[in-house]
């Protein structure tokens, strides 16, 4: 075992965890000595699947568009859930950041003139979302990895898995992780820390996310007694490709494309007549699935058991299509043989990304019980701020990851510029125990396949707490996954080797992903309203009255506990969600 | 398995051994399983300790490059019915990098060698730079000269392919050459001296010995071929007109 010292230690390498990393090398002159720590390589993490774009209102003024507006439409998507003064900050940042990522090198689509074109998304009132073709977090991802490469007081801590935050009398410590290329511990012990490990998705089957998305910081978190917000809240994307459920990016409908159902109708135009394809994706999803149960979805074995719809490019012309979406043209003809110019490309539903995350202040300080953890934030889709409240814009992701990247490395590097000495005994005695439980779990030999776990967990989320939920479904739900919890506990893991074991990394994450599964059920279950992208069949309306709080929940002997918290609303008062 | 409709064989790097064990394994393959789906399949149904390198599914994150039928591929962009011959699919890792377990390599030399060209946008004036109040100036086609080589997502595919990198180590490589051209293409850039004179080498460009095999195997169409050949016109107007 090995402890190493840093002055931050930053856990994931995504969008929001670089981001941090830049921020904190810059806001020290180079000095602080700083740990990016990623469970991948760390230009691979999921935040390069990003397609469509990065909102900000570039040019106050142009389209009648303004900071204020961006707001306005970040709240109304929100259905009212979000922190309205987190979402104040959002707009106010988003614009800088996207010079900010032109000077690092992303090729933003251009004008003949050189001005950065804005492209129209879902729920936003003008076109404010720059972009690169249909690449847009990859190539920012590229630019933040690259630019990192000049930095030399950044490490790079390439393929180590973190199974533990080191948390003792409500101060960060440091964190433990396993070294895949040798399965050696490796603990970071720091006074500052930035989880910033990305969503979820990955509890449901049938998702746009990466096989990485398991959300493994927010259930280290949980497990340290930091409480979730908002955990009901899971996004599902309108347009995942059938089978794969590989995204096809909002922007395809940005540029122009339609929806259409077996009898090749724009139903969109029965649910939000002035939107149309354009209405925010809690509202689209719906829509897709009322189309298919009153049996207008398209049946096709060879596409799998699941109905689908409709989307329909043909019309924008290839030209369009290879300058502005070249890559999910790419994609279609790659995975399913379609090309978009000419031919309809299936697809439903998927989840894509989770609202909910760990409770923090607006800064991105972790909260427990409503006390900050000293030394530990939260950046990037991990974190709940409350920007996206109940159903988040498209576009909106990419400008929190940056923004509450950038914030949290600057205060990451406020703390750690004067707070320098560490626990070195206790940050020594918790990786000890947890180099115990973890050669424990390499040694399980139990009846339990982690697959077999990981398999029933996806049909448990996919059929029980999906776009559509009812209290018998939840309460199915709530029960099947404290049954696969136990069963957990007879897990077997058939690899024993050191050297990059996948089967003790995939056991791991399969355990994540039950902890926070068993939180969105309950939460779900618990809030009877429909409110975004939560929507329930009893209770069919939002109801301001009852339920206009976040959702707080957390780990108390053994049990999830529930509790409600108050929803900031600054200027913009609720009022009925129209589009 | 019901349905059982393709062999793979699989050479898997034995790390305790040191060597190769040959597997074979039968699976289901429908219209749309790609290669990477059959080996996720294998390895929660047969085999737990099948080992590869995997993430977006979607070509993107550039995890999953192997030796497919003998071809350096992405298993997630690889159709199983279509790459079976006569319904055999042979897969093995990548030889030019060390072997960590199973189809999974060691690519710290290779990140290496991307670290040293200076990947990355270099300015004089580092504060402008880091000023968000206004953009750079670009145009569009002064974007498109180095857009074709900002898409590379960094699998090692080509260094595989590479001829020359498989028998000289110390040759920086198709990768790393292509980002360097990649940075001094982009009119943003202000780096391009700094960055000729450290690959006017041997073990630089002059290395490349244009065989083109990187370029047919890149997943995303980089091109580091062409990259190389536009790195050694660069350097040869450099050396002769100071320019």
């Amino acid at each position: 075992m090995e402890v190493l010292r840093y002055d931050i230690v930053i856990l994931g390498s995504g969008l929001a965890g670089m981001r941090a990393a830049l921020q904190a090398s810059k806001a020290s002159d180079g000095k602080l000595r700083i740990a990016l720590v990623s469970k991948l390589h760390a230009m691979r993490s999921h935040s390069v699947s990003a397609e469509g774009g990065i909102s900000g209102v570039l040019y106050p003024g142009e389209n009648n568009d303004s900071i204020a507006l961006h707001a306005y439409d970040t709240v109304k998507g929100s259905d009212y859930l979000s922190d309205q003064d987190a979402v104040e900050l959002l707009v106010n940042h988003a614009p800088s950041e996207i010079r900010l990522f032109d000077h690092l090198g992303v090729p933003w689509n251009r004008d003949k003139r050189g001005k950065i074109i804005l492209r129209a998304f879902g729920g936003m009132s003008v076109p404010r979302t720059a972009f690169a073709a249909d690449k847009t977090g990859f190539f920012m991802m590229n630019a933040l990895y690259d630019t990192l490469l000049s930095f030399s007081n950044v490490e790079i801590f390439h393929e180590h898995i973190v199974t533990k935050l080191i948390v003792h009398n409500g101060k960060f410590e440091g964190m433990a992780a396993i070294d895949m290329a040798t399965g050696e511990t490796r603990t970071f012990s720091s006074n500052a820390g930035i989880i910033a490990t990305g969503g979820f998705g990955r509890s449901y089957g049938f998702t746009t996310t990466s096989y990485s998305s398991t959300g493994d910081g927010i259930a280290l978190a949980y497990a340290e007694g930091i409480s979730l917000k908002d955990m009901e809240f899971v996004q599902f994307h309108p347009t995942a490709l059938v089978p794969s459920g590989i995204l096809i990016t909002e922007a395809a409908r940005g540029e122009g494309a339609y929806l259409l159902n077996s009898k090749g109708e724009r139903f969109m135009e029965n649910y939000a007549k002035s939107k149309m394809e354009l209405a925010p994706r809690d509202i689209i999803s719906r829509a897709i699935m009322t189309e298919i149960e009153n049996g207008r979805g398209i049946k096709n074995k060879e596409y799998g058991d699941n109905e689908f719809v409709h989307l329909d490019l043909r019309h924008l012309g290839e030209a369009k299509i290879n300058e502005t979406l070249p890559n999910i043209k790419e994609i279609s003809i790659k995975m399913i043989g379609v090309d978009p110019s000419n031919e309809l490309l299936p697809i439903r539903p998927a989840c894509h990304f989770t609202m909910g995350g760990i409770n923090t202040d607006i800064n991105g300080n972790v909260l427990s019980s409503g006390k900050k953890i000293e030394g530990l934030w939260a950046a990037g889709e991990c974190g709940c701020v409350s920007i996206h409240g109940a159903n988040r814009l498209g576009s909106n992701s990419l400008s929190q990851c940056v923004i509450w990247g950038k914030m949290t490395g600057n205060e990451a590097a406020r703390l750690a510029m004067k707070d320098k000495k560490g626990n070195e005994d206790k940050v020594l005695e918790i990786s000890e125990l947890e180099e115990k439980r973890i050669s424990a779990i390499l040694g399980a030999n139990g009846h339990e396949s982690p697959y077999d776990l990981r398999s029933e967990l996806w049909h448990t989320m996919d059929n029980y707490v999906g776009v559509y939920r009812n209290a018998k479904a939840l309460a199915h739900a709530v029960k099947k996954i404290a049954e696969l919890k136990k069963r957990f506990a007879h897990i077997g893991i058939g690899d024993k080797s050191a050297v990059y074991n996948t089967n003790l990394r995939d056991a791991l994450e399969v355990w994540n992903m039950l902890v926070l599964s068993e939180c969105v059920a309950e939460c779900a279950l618990n809030r009877k309203e429909s409110r975004g992208a939560h929507s329930r069949r009893e209770y069919q309306k939002r109801n301001d009255r009852a339920w206009l709080k976040h959702t707080i929940v957390t780990l108390e002997k053994g049990k999830n506990r529930i509790t409600y918290k108050k929803v900031k609303i600054t200027k913009w008062k609720p009022e009925e969600r129209k589009y | 398995m019901e349905g059982e409709n393709t062999i793979f064989l699989i050479s898997s790097f034995d790390r305790e051994q040191e060597s190769f064990k040959e597997l074979e394994y039968r699976a289901r393959t429908g219209r749309f399983t790609t290669v990477l789906d059959a080996l996720i399949g294998l390895k929660e149904h047969v085999d737990p300790s099948l080992s590869f390198r995997y993430s977006c599914r979607m070509g993107i994150c550039g995890s999953c490059a192997m030796v497919i039928n003998g071809k350096p591929s992405l298993a997630c962009e690889t159709n199983a019915a279509s790459a079976a011959k006569d319904g055999i699919i042979s897969i093995g890792p990548m030889r030019a990098q060390p072997l960590l377990k199973g189809l999974v390599t060691d690519f710290d030399d290779f990140f290496q060698k991307h670290r040293e060209v200076f990947p990355w946008i270099i300015r004089n004036n580092v504060r402008e730079q880091f000023d968000d109040k206004k953009e750079f100036h670009q145009n569009e086609e002064q974007r498109d000269y180095f857009l074709p080589f900002a898409e590379c997502i960094k699998c090692g595919l080509c260094i595989d392919a590479c001829p020359v990198e498989n028998t000289n180590r110390f040759f920086l490589g198709p990768q790393a050459l292509a980002q360097a051209y990649r940075y001094i293409a982009d009119s943003k850039d202000q780096g391009r001296e700094k960055r000729l004179d450290y690959l006017d080498t041997l073990n630089g460009v002059w290395g490349c010995e244009f065989s083109g095999s990187c370029s047919k195997v890149c997943p995303k169409s980089v091109d580091p071929a062409l990259a190389i050949q536009l790195l050694k016109a660069e350097i040869t107007k450099y050396r002769l007109t100071k320019k």
